[in-house]
């Protein structure tokens, strides 16, 4: 029974969302929102298991002091803190939490985006060599696209913009299109494999 | 030359950091004002919230995090803009955790302070719902009881602008705007192809090229990608935001990254005819 429960559970659960998609029937779709409804809250609970992860992993490293603990105690005593914040000071303008996320979070989680620029260039300068007739196309079509679609690019020749869209909805349609649906057949056969019982590795199983 | 092309095959990535710094703080402070014209995407984006009758509801889905903000923020920013022209009644929310406040901020700017609306009757922030694409399908049964709440914990059937309001059907378009996942792909998959209602969406430039073939199916009637696809669109609006202002800086970085990848590649070929 601790196999074929979930297996059942999971063809059910399958079998009713795929016609829940097809049947455009009031009472069918109730139903589907209560589901629906059921999910949010399981997955809203995750969070709480999150938590619990942290500190979990964090409580051991930092009792017996090993490297970086002090780290791990800043980690669980700052999400605490923004708990606290939140649950007791509200989370709208004005509010604690909300002062400590736009004067904290905000410019942090920016500076590492803004980063990003400093290292794709120095990576741009190290990966786009024309080692083979393959990264020579690589290379020559990113610095085309990388200047038709930036100012510069239009005062070099008025017409880069409109090439460098064609080199968009063209070449890397057809490529992006063909991934697109690959991957979407392969959900497909996954989903069913998975509905029908024959995929079972999310039951922690081979 | 040749020891010319033996340092930059070894060039130390600081210096590099350094060039890419001055490409893109010198056009802030001496701004070069480069002129662009509208590519097709970022009109259709322009013209599908310019075919919604005034007055209208639109859902406006902000999908993102901080550190997409300089991206983001000026289409944002430049969407209110527009819609509040309108007088487009935005009902907002976000499926990233840390979207909230920021979209409560750009609303308190655009809708508040610079159009004079009024929160609850000419727009609303529901804030954000944990779920994923599970909330986007429960949306498509009842928004209200997906978002019982708005961001301030008022109860949504307390709020002006939410009565009448009980699904997709009853919202004129949506508007997304996406840093990744959950965003712009799980709205066409879930929403837009499920209930056929008109979507827009605007992206990082990395995650352009991913929503095109939903842009030429028609599945998305525009597309704004990155700062420059916020810049055009600003020109559309009428309106000097970060998007134009950022457009020399920007332009400068690449042509930066493009000089290197050329002496880079220079430098290479003539190492290796060479035999070094």
């Amino acid at each position: 029974m601790r196999k074929e429960v979930p297996l059942i559970i999971t063809f059910l659960a399958g079998t009713f969302f795929i016609a829940d998609y097809f049947i455009p029937h009031t009472g069918f779709s109730n139903i589907a929102a209560m589901v629906n409804g059921w999910a949010i809250i399981v997955i809203a609970a995750s969070y709480i298991l999150g938590v619990l992860n942290i500190l979990r992993i964090n409580y051991g490293r930092v009792a017996k002091r090993e490297k970086d603990w002090i780290l791990k105690l800043i980690l669980v005593v700052c999400m605490f803190f923004m708990l606290g914040a939140g649950i007791f000071g509200g989370i709208t303008e004005g509010t604690l939490f909300d002062w400590f996320f736009v004067n904290t979070f905000t410019p942090m989680q920016a500076t590492m985006f803004a980063l990003l620029a400093f290292f794709i260039a120095s990576a741009a300068f190290r990966a786009f060599r024309v080692r083979t007739v393959q990264a020579a196309l690589l290379a020559i079509t990113a610095v085309l696209v990388m200047i038709g679609r930036v100012p510069i690019g239009e005062s070099i020749w008025k017409d880069f913009p409109s090439f460098t869209e064609w080199i968009m909805n063209v070449p890397q349609l057809a490529g992006k299109r063909a991934i697109l649906i690959g991957a979407a057949l392969g959900a497909i056969a996954t989903g069913l494999k998975v509905i029908t019982g024959l995929e079972r590795t999310y039951m922690g199983q081979d | 030359m040749q020891k010319f092309f033996e340092f930059i095959s070894q060039l130390d990535r600081r210096i590099i950091f350094i060039f890419v710094a001055l490409a893109i703080i010198l056009p802030l402070i001496f701004p070069l004002n480069i002129k662009f014209t509208v590519t097709e995407p970022v009109r259709g984006f322009y013209d599908a919230i310019e075919k919604v009758p005034n007055g209208s509801k639109v859902l406006f889905a902000c999908d993102f995090e901080p550190g997409s903000l300089p991206e983001l923020y000026p289409m944002t920013y430049a969407a209110l803009e527009q819609m509040l022209k309108k007088d487009l009644k935005i009902i907002a929310l976000s499926l990233w955790p840390a979207g909230p406040p920021l979209a409560e901020k750009a609303l308190t700017d655009m809708a508040q302070n610079e159009f004079k609306k009024t929160y609850g009757v000419d727009y609303v922030n529901l804030g954000f719902k944990e779920g994923r694409e599970v909330v986007m399908v429960s949306m498509g049964s009842s928004i209200p009881n997906t978002f019982p709440q708005d961001y301030r914990g008022t109860k949504v059937s307390q709020i002006p602008i939410m009565q009448g309001v009980n699904n997709f059907k009853d919202v004129k378009l949506i508007v997304n705007i996406s840093a990744g996942y959950p965003g712009t792909k799980e709205w066409v998959q879930q929403v837009q192809a499920r209930y056929n209602i008109g979507l827009v969406s605007g992206c990082t430039a990395v995650s352009a090229p991913e929503y095109y073939p939903y842009y030429q199916s028609k599945q998305l009637l525009g597309l704004l990608g990155g700062m420059k696809g916020a810049a055009e669109y600003e020109i559309l609006v009428n309106r000097i935001g970060l998007g134009r202002r950022g457009m020399d800086a920007q332009s400068m970085a690449h042509v930066i990254i493009f000089l290197f990848i050329v002496l880079g590649n220079l430098a290479y070929l003539s190492l290796k005819k060479k035999g070094t």
